[in-house]
């Protein structure tokens, strides 16, 4: 009963995303963009939040020169799977169960979020997400396109 | 008397390396960001309880995760 009332959450959800393994990230196929790189969980609150603004990115830098990667780090595929009938996402979402990336990444909160610049060299890091400094985050992508 | 050193020395080191992982990771923390895992479950008592911490002994927070976790408040 459960797994056929995630199915029809999934059938009927807003999901625009692309949900990977995270064996299938290479960022080296990313060089010649600027990424947004965003590591968040489905029972962070602040994830959550950076959701809507990451989907407006997407909106205010259409084109080849800015993407948007996640890594989602729940344990579980069901909770974000859950999470994503909830909350739309209309960027990719790399699934990191292990947090294996997160550990080479040595994220120290969540979420934690890389600016890294057309060469794939990593410019800026945050830990967490603060609507108060969305401007300066939205900044900081500007000066790299 | 040195053996006895010796031993101390070597369960000194042996306890210690039960110290190499402590701690859970940031992504680790969904249970403990759970509301039914807070410190106290009234509102206004945990507020009272850290306005007390705050004042008295300039510390705050490790209540629980504020935020849902993120280790970022």
């Amino acid at each position: 009963m459960k797994k056929l009332l995630l199915l029809l959450l999934l059938v009927v959800s807003p999901i625009n995303a692309e949900i990977y393994n995270i064996d299938q990230l290479d960022l080296k196929n990313h060089q010649g963009k600027v990424v947004y790189l965003d590591f968040w969980a489905s029972w962070c609150k602040p994830c959550q939040r950076s959701f809507p603004w990451m989907n407006s990115l997407l909106k205010k830098y259409p084109g080849e020169a800015f993407t948007i990667l996640t890594i989602n780090l729940d344990a579980e595929s069901e909770a974000m799977h859950q999470f994503l009938a909830k909350v739309k996402a209309d960027f990719d979402i790399y699934h990191d169960p292990s947090g294996q990336i997160a550990e080479q990444f040595k994220i120290e909160g969540m979420p934690t979020s890389y600016l890294i610049d057309a060469s794939g060299k990593v410019v800026k890091k945050h830990i967490g997400f603060y609507t108060k400094q969305v401007d300066k985050y939205e900044r900081e992508i500007e000066e790299l396109l | 008397m040195k053996a006895k050193y010796k031993w101390l020395i070597l369960c000194a080191l042996l306890s210690a390396n039960g110290c190499s992982s402590l701690g859970v990771k940031p992504w680790e923390r969904e249970t403990l960001a759970r509301e039914d895992m807070l410190m106290e479950a009234d509102a206004l008592d945990l507020a009272f309880d850290e306005h007390i911490y705050f004042s008295k002994e300039a510390s705050s927070g490790g209540q629980g995760f504020a935020g849902g976790g993120c280790g970022c408040n």
